[in-house]
């Protein structure tokens, strides 16, 4: 837990996202009518326009789009961890559905402790659940074995 | 083909205040003054001005800015949102409100004090972030540098884009700001070497990857192109404009899209150049907006100078130099060494290039591009002479 760190508001609309995170679980709104996964959530598909949604179980295994080292300045909460890592990870189940999160040695790791020079873009990483303070648990990333992801398209 | 807007109007004023780490007097002070100056340059009489065009973020709302500067009875007015990306739209909107008649004579300016660390909007993130921030925040990615940052190292993997490109790109707007008197980094050479040697800020863009925080405000007068010729300044004709927000895009943060690294300058350069009567290879001079330096091979892929991907290789053998390189840019040191005022100085200095009057000009720059910020909605503007 970072002492001070921003944390999500939780509305009406991203309020499932981290109910499912608080059970350890990973879920991404999609269409009811057509299936169309979307993240960030939204109130209507952008393809068939439908308003019905459900919150889909994902398999918690993605792969590294990007990453970024933030130095300082910083916000306080996150001077004492620089430099540290923030990575977006595309999902393996549409790699245009992409979370912003950080790599981690293990599921109790900190985000300044995975050597940032050994990160790859592609390289394949599992979702781990940390609790973040008062009521919110975020969804972070430990590396995964490559044989349980497919190779990037 | 013609179109309600193509040669109308012109830019027939331009004015700004000076450009500083710290400048006396309010927000509101700045960006009067600025107006005013556009103004006295035009010949326009404040009482003449009709017509009001601003961004959404500018603090320095119509109705004080009007009393101040003591504006007549406005019939038009209007503000473009999305921050860096409204600055071309702002000028835009104002040139469709004189050419439909809404109005006759036009304001648009922006006014700020950003030179103090603590007026940086990232360092005011809520404690609960909602919106779009609820994505990011939480983790870290905070600051637009951030944010820009992932993109950017997405497109160096993609596309074999260097530190050296950006390098290139810093490199070419400190010379011209050692050119420019009012930059404030006229008296700061720059070399490759000071680039590389620079501080992180968020790995892989550097401390010279970031553009300036500056005090100070910018502003511009639109009218007819008739009554521009009559007076005091050449008229830099506004030719082409365009906005673009493109398919799917998220303000700042388009690796939310399907296809991230085409983004909203896409869109705008599609409307820019649809009806224009010249391309890209017509453009002699451009000013692209720079708050982060990868941002000009992203422009200058959407804009069409070059293919998907080659925006870093264009960048090469001082191809954004005054006075030899294939496309001079932000010849007036841009947002990366000039100032940084939201883009709007950039504005001015596309005029300044038409009118012949920059510290960096171009022979023969009858064709002036700027656009305002890619990575957020955005919106692009061609300026041509008088012929």
């Amino acid at each position: 837990m970072i002492e001070g760190a921003p944390l999500p508001a939780v509305t009406e609309e991203s309020a499932p996202f981290w109910e499912a995170c608080a059970r350890g679980e990973l879920r991404i709104q999609a269409c009811s009518n057509c299936g169309l996964l979307r993240f960030p959530p939204r109130p209507m598909c952008p393809r068939c326009q439908s308003i019905d949604a459900e919150w889909k179980l994902m398999s918690g295994r993605g792969r590294i789009w990007s990453f970024v080292v933030p130095h300082p300045p910083l916000l306080p909460a996150f001077m004492p961890l620089a430099p540290y890592n923030v990575v977006v990870v595309e999902l393996e189940e549409d790699p245009a559905i992409r979370l912003v999160g950080n790599l981690l040695p293990s599921a109790e790791g900190a985000i300044n402790e995975v050597d940032p020079a050994t990160i790859r873009i592609g390289e394949p990483t599992q979702v781990v659940f940390q609790p973040a303070g008062e009521d919110i648990v975020l969804p972070r990333w430990v590396r995964a074995p490559a044989s349980t992801v497919p190779p990037e398209r | 083909m013609t179109t309600p807007i193509k040669d109308r109007t012109a830019v027939a004023g331009i004015g700004q205040t000076a450009y500083a780490k710290s400048l006396e007097g309010t927000e509101l002070s700045l960006a009067c003054q600025a107006i005013k100056a556009a103004l006295d340059d035009a010949g326009i009489a404040p009482s003449e001005v009709d017509g009001m065009s601003s961004y959404a973020m500018e603090a320095n709302i119509e109705t004080e800015v009007a009393r101040s500067v003591g504006v007549g009875d406005v019939t038009w007015f209007s503000q473009v949102g999305f921050g860096g990306g409204a600055g071309c739209g702002v000028v835009g909107n104002a040139a469709m409100a004189v050419a439909s008649g809404q109005c006759t004579v036009a304001v648009a300016w922006r006014g700020r004090k950003r030179g103090a660390r603590t007026s940086r909007p990232w360092a005011q993130t809520a404690e609960r972030v909602k919106g779009l921030g609820e994505w990011s925040r939480p983790w870290g990615l905070v600051r637009p540098v951030d944010e820009i940052a992932m993109l950017t190292r997405r497109y160096m993997h993609e596309y074999g884009a260097t530190r050296d490109h950006l390098a290139n790109v810093a490199l070419a707007f400190r010379k011209h700001a050692n050119r420019n008197p009012a930059a404030q980094m006229h008296a700061k050479e720059m070399t490759r070497e000071d680039y590389m040697a620079a501080r992180w800020i968020s790995e892989p863009l550097c401390l010279f990857d970031n553009c300036l925080e500056t005090d100070g405000a910018v502003a511009c007068v639109v009218v007819s192109a008739e009554r521009a010729r009559d007076l005091r300044q050449p008229p830099a004709l506004i030719h082409a404009f365009g906005q673009g927000l493109n398919r799917q895009h998220q303000t700042m943060t388009n690796y939310h899209r399907d296809d991230p690294l085409t983004g909203p300058a896409w869109a705008a350069s599609e409307a820019l150049w649809r009806y224009a009567d010249v391309g890209p290879d017509d453009v002699k001079v451009a000013q692209i907006y720079d708050a982060f330096s990868p941002l000009i091979p992203l422009s200058l892929e959407g804009y069409g100078f070059c293919k998907r991907g080659d925006g870093g290789d264009f960048t090469n053998d001082g191809a954004l130099e005054w006075p030899n390189g294939r496309l001079p840019t932000n010849t007036s040191g841009g947002g990366m060494s000039e100032a940084y005022v939201h883009g709007f100085n950039l504005i001015v200095e596309g005029v300044r290039q038409i009118r012949g009057t920059s510290t960096s000009q171009v022979e023969g720059a009858d064709v002036s591009l700027v656009t305002s910020g890619e990575g957020v909605p955005t919106s692009a503007l061609l300026l041509v002479e008088d012929r």
